[in-house]
C-alpha cells in the first residue's frame, strides 16, 4: 500500500512538473464548452427570401408583407425572372424563393383556387424543409385572416406541452453531448500517449523491473489521470450549469456516478489502445479517430440514434458515450432517479470490465 | 532545390516506414464515407407515442388508428391513464403522450369543437417541435374528413358559405435536393472532416517527434534553410491530402452516384488550397508544442472546433455574431460551404470564385506563420 501510495505521488509529480499540458488539459474544456454550448444550435434562422410576383395584387403583396416582417426571414429583394432566381439560388445567396402565378387574385377570386409556388434551396434537407414550413404557416394564417372570420365547424384542437424542455433551448440536448465528447478525447489521448510515451522511451522496461505487481502499477498509473478528468467534468458541469443555463434537475451525487464510470471506462480504453501499439502517432492516430467520428456520428449527441438504420444502431451501442449521454440527460434534464439509468451504468460497468480483460491479456502476452 | 528534392524524399521515407500511415490514408477515408452517411440524418420519423384514451369511442379509435399508420409516429402503448404513458417517458420507451379526453366524441357531434392534449419530450428540440407539428396536421385532416362525413348535420345556410372558402394551394419544391436525403447534403462535409483529420494530425506531431526523438538538432545545425525545411515537411501531406481527396471522389461516385454537378476540376483545386491550411496550421500547432502529447491535445482542440463551428452539422447563420465571426476565418466553412455548392447545386467554378479567395487568404496567412514559427535554434 506505501509503494502503491508513493507511486500515485510520483505520477502526479510527473503531471504537475508539465505545465503546459496541464493547462491544455483544463483549459481545453472550458473554451470547448462555452464555444459548442452558445454557438451549435439547430435553430433554422436567418431564411434569405426572394419574391416572384409578375402581377402584383392586394393579395400578393400581402403575403410578401407579411413574410418579410417574420423575423426568420430576411428578404433579399424582388426578382423579375426565373433565370435571375434559378441564379441566384445555385450561387447560393438564396434559400427560398416565393413564386406567385399570373393573376393571382382574379384567379383566387373567380375559381376559389390559386397556388404559390415555394422553391426552396435543400442541398441542407432540414432548412430546406423548415423554411418551406414557416413560408406555409405564414400564408395560411393571412389566408385565414382574409375570409371572414368565422367558425368552421368539426375542429381539434391540439394544445401542446414540451416536456423537460419548454424553451427547446439547443443547449439541453447538446451539452452532455459535449461533455461526453471532451472527456472522451481527454481520457483516451491522455492515458494511452503517456504510456506508449514510456514503452518506446524504454522508461517502460525500467518501471516493470520494480517490486510493484503490474496491475497495481496501472492502476497507480491512472489515478491521477482519473482525478484530473473529474476536475474536467466538475469545471464543464459548473460553466453549464451558471453560463449555458442548463438545469440539474436531478441528483448531483448521481451525476457524479455517471461521470466517475465514464472516466474510468475511457480511461481504460486509453489503456487498451496503448498496449495495441508502439508509437506515439499511432497512439494518437488511434485515440483520435475512434474517440471523435463514431462519438460525434453515432452517440446521439447530435443525430438521433432512432433514425438509424438497425445495423447502425447496434454498431452505436458499443460506443461508451452513446450510454454516458443518455444517463447524463436522463439525470440532469430530466431529473430521473437511480432506477432509469440502471441499465446505462451497467453496460457502462461491464464495458470497462471488458476492456481490462483485453488490456491484461495483451500486456501478459507482451511480456512473455 | 535539390536540397528541398532530398528532404522530400527522407520525409516520404520516414512517413511510410510506419505500416499504420498507408492504411490510414487508404482505408480511413473508404470506410467513413462507406459506413457513418448512414447515421446521420436530422429526419424525423418513427417518433414513438402513447395514447392515453379516456373516451374510448368510434372518433378516439379512429383518431389513434390514423396517427399509427402515418409513417411518422410508432405507436407504443395505450396505457390506461397519464402517469402510466408519463413513466413510459421517464424511462425513454416513449417521445409522446396523446391525451383524449372521456368527452371527445361529445364534444366533437355537439359543440362541434374538440381539444386533444399533446405532451412531447423536448429535451431534442426540433424533434419536439417536429413531432408536435404532425401531430397537429394530421388531426386537421382527421377534422376535415369529419367536415365532409358530419356536413349535413350543420345548417343550410352556413354550409353553403363554408363551401366557398377560396384555396390557396402551396407547391414545395425542394430544389438541388428533392428527396430531401440527408446523405447527398453530409457527404460533401465527411470529405472535409477526412482532409481536416489526416492533414491536420500528421503534420501536427511530426516535427514534435523529430523534438522528442533529438532528430531535430541534426537538421538545425545544417545550412538548411527554414523554408526548405517546412516547405520539405509540409508538401508530403499536400500529397497525402490529394490522394485521400481522389479516394472520397471516386468512393462516393460508386456508392452513392455523387458528383460535382458544377466542375469536379473546382473541387479538387479549392481542396488543394484547403489542404495547404490545414497542413500549415498543423505545423503551427508541431512547432509551438514541446511534446507529442501536447501537440495531439492542440491538435484536437483545433479539429473540434473548426468541424463544430464550421457549418458541417449546425448552420452557421444560426449561431451568434461572434461564433459567426469565427466561422468567417473558418476553413472549414469554406470548403464545406464550396463542396456542397459544387456538389449539390450544379455552382461553377466562376460561383466559388469568392470562398475560394478567402481559403488562399487563410493558407498564405497560416503557412508564412508556419515557417516563422519554427525556431532553428532550439
Amino acid at each position: 500500500m506505501k509503494q502503491f501510495i508513493a507511486f500515485v505521488k510520483k505520477e502526479f509529480r510527473h503531471i504537475m512538473r508539465d505545465n503546459r499540458t496541464l493547462l491544455i488539459i483544463l483549459g481545453m474544456p472550458v473554451v470547448e464548452i462555452l464555444l459548442f454550448g452558445f454557438a451549435i444550435n439547430m435553430e433554422v434562422q436567418d431564411i434569405r427570401v426572394a419574391f416572384y410576383d409578375p402581377t402584383p395584387d392586394a393579395f400578393t403583396t400581402g403575403i410578401a408583407e407579411r413574410i418579410r416582417q417574420n423575423p426568420y426571414f430576411n428578404h433579399q429583394g424582388n426578382m423579375y425572372s426565373m433565370d435571375e432566381m434559378n441564379a441566384s439560388m445555385r450561387k447560393g445567396e438564396l434559400d427560398l424563393a416565393v413564386v406567385f402565378p399570373q393573376n393571382f387574385q382574379e384567379s383566387l377570386v373567380h375559381s376559389g383556387e390559386a397556388a404559390v409556388q415555394l422553391l426552396s434551396n435543400s442541398s441542407d434537407p432540414n432548412r430546406g424543409s423548415i423554411s418551406t414550413t414557416y413560408a406555409t404557416a405564414i400564408i395560411a394564417k393571412f389566408q385565414q385572416e382574409q375570409t371572414d372570420l368565422r367558425q368552421i365547424p368539426f375542429q381539434i384542437q391540439t394544445e401542446n406541452r414540451m416536456i423537460y424542455n419548454p424553451l427547446m433551448k439547443s443547449s439541453y440536448m447538446f451539452v452532455p453531448g459535449i461533455m461526453g465528447l471532451v472527456l472522451m478525447i481527454i481520457c483516451t489521448i491522455m492515458t494511452s500517449v503517456s504510456i506508449v510515451r514510456e514503452k518506446e522511451r524504454g522508461t517502460m522496461e525500467v518501471l516493470l523491473a520494480s517490486p510493484l505487481k503490474q496491475g497495481t502499477m496501472i492502476f497507480a498509473k491512472t489515478i491521477p489521470y482519473m482525478i484530473i478528468s473529474f476536475v474536467d467534468f466538475l469545471i464543464i458541469l459548473i460553466l453549464s450549469y451558471f453560463i449555458l443555463g442548463v438545469p440539474v434537475n436531478g441528483s448531483l451525487l448521481l451525476l457524479f456516478l455517471i461521470a466517475l464510470i465514464y472516466i474510468i471506462l475511457t480511461l481504460t480504453y486509453g489503456l487498451t489502445v496503448s498496449t495495441l501499439v508502439d508509437k506515439q502517432v499511432n497512439a494518437v492516430i488511434v485515440s483520435a479517430i475512434t474517440a471523435m467520428i463514431p462519438v460525434l456520428m453515432l452517440s446521439g449527441m447530435i443525430f438521433p440514434i432512432d433514425n438509424m438504420p438497425r445495423v447502425l444502431q447496434a454498431f452505436s451501442s458499443i460506443i461508451p458515450a452513446r450510454w454516458f449521454i443518455e444517463a447524463v440527460r436522463k439525470v440532469m434534464i430530466q431529473g430521473q432517479g437511480f432506477l432509469m439509468i440502471g441499465k446505462e451504468l451497467f453496460i457502462m460497468t461491464g464495458m470497462t470490465l471488458f476492456l481490462l480483460g483485453i488490456t491484461i491479456a495483451k500486456t501478459k502476452k507482451r511480456l512473455d | 532545390m535539390k536540397t528541398l528534392k532530398y528532404l522530400i524524399e527522407k520525409e516520404f521515407k520516414q512517413m511510410f516506414r510506419n505500416p499504420l500511415i498507408p492504411r490510414l490514408i487508404v482505408l480511413f477515408p473508404t470506410m467513413v464515407l462507406l459506413v457513418f452517411p448512414w447515421a446521420v440524418s436530422f429526419e424525423v420519423k418513427n417518433i414513438k407515442i402513447d395514447v392515453v384514451d379516456h373516451s374510448k369511442s368510434v372518433y378516439s379509435k379512429r383518431l389513434t388508428d390514423k396517427i399509427a399508420a402515418s409513417h411518422y409516429f410508432n405507436l407504443n402503448d395505450t396505457p390506461p391513464d397519464y402517469r402510466t404513458a408519463m413513466m413510459n417517458m421517464e424511462s425513454g420507451e416513449t417521445d409522446m403522450i396523446l391525451e383524449i379526453p372521456a368527452s371527445f366524441d361529445r364534444d366533437v357531434v355537439k359543440a362541434r369543437t374538440s381539444g386533444v392534449g399533446v405532451a412531447v419530450n423536448a429535451v431534442n428540440g426540433t424533434q419536439g417541435l417536429l413531432g408536435s407539428n404532425y401531430i397537429m396536421q394530421i388531426a386537421n385532416d382527421f377534422s376535415s374528413d369529419l367536415r365532409d362525413e358530419l356536413m349535413h348535420t350543420v345548417p343550410p345556410h352556413s354550409r353553403a358559405s363554408l363551401m366557398r372558402l377560396p384555396k390557396v394551394e402551396i407547391i414545395p419544391q425542394y430544389k438541388f435536393n428533392p428527396k430531401l436525403d440527408y446523405k447527398n447534403f453530409m457527404i460533401p462535409g465527411f470529405m472535409v472532416l477526412l482532409l481536416t483529420i489526416i492533414c491536420g494530425i500528421l503534420p501536427a506531431l511530426n516535427i514534435v517527434m523529430e523534438k522528442e526523438n533529438g532528430t531535430i538538432n541534426q537538421i538545425n545545425v545544417t545550412p538548411i534553410s527554414k523554408i526548405n525545411f517546412i516547405l520539405a515537411k509540409l508538401i508530403p501531406y499536400w500529397v497525402v491530402g490529394i490522394v485521400v481527396m481522389i479516394i472520397s471522389i471516386s468512393v462516393t461516385f460508386l456508392i452513392y452516384g455523387l458528383w460535382p454537378a458544377g466542375s469536379a476540376i473546382a473541387v479538387l483545386f479549392s481542396a488543394i488550397v484547403f489542404i495547404i491550411s490545414v497542413s500549415g496550421l498543423g505545423i503551427i500547432i508541431s512547432n509551438n508544442s514541446e511534446t507529442m502529447q501536447q501537440a495531439s491535445f492542440l491538435v484536437m482542440f483545433f479539429i473540434l472546433i473548426l468541424v463544430l463551428l464550421g457549418g458541417m452539422f449546425t448552420p452557421v447563420s444560426s449561431m451568434p455574431a461572434w461564433a459567426q465571426l469565427i466561422a468567417s476565418i473558418n476553413p472549414f466553412n469554406y470548403l464545406t460551404e464550396t463542396f456542397r455548392m459544387l456538389y449539390l447545386n450544379g455552382s461553377t467554378l466562376a460561383d466559388v470564385s469568392g470562398n475560394l479567395f478567402v481559403l488562399a487568404l487563410i493558407a498564405i496567412v497560416l503557412n508564412s506563420w508556419a515557417i516563422l514559427s519554427y525556431k532553428k535554434r532550439g
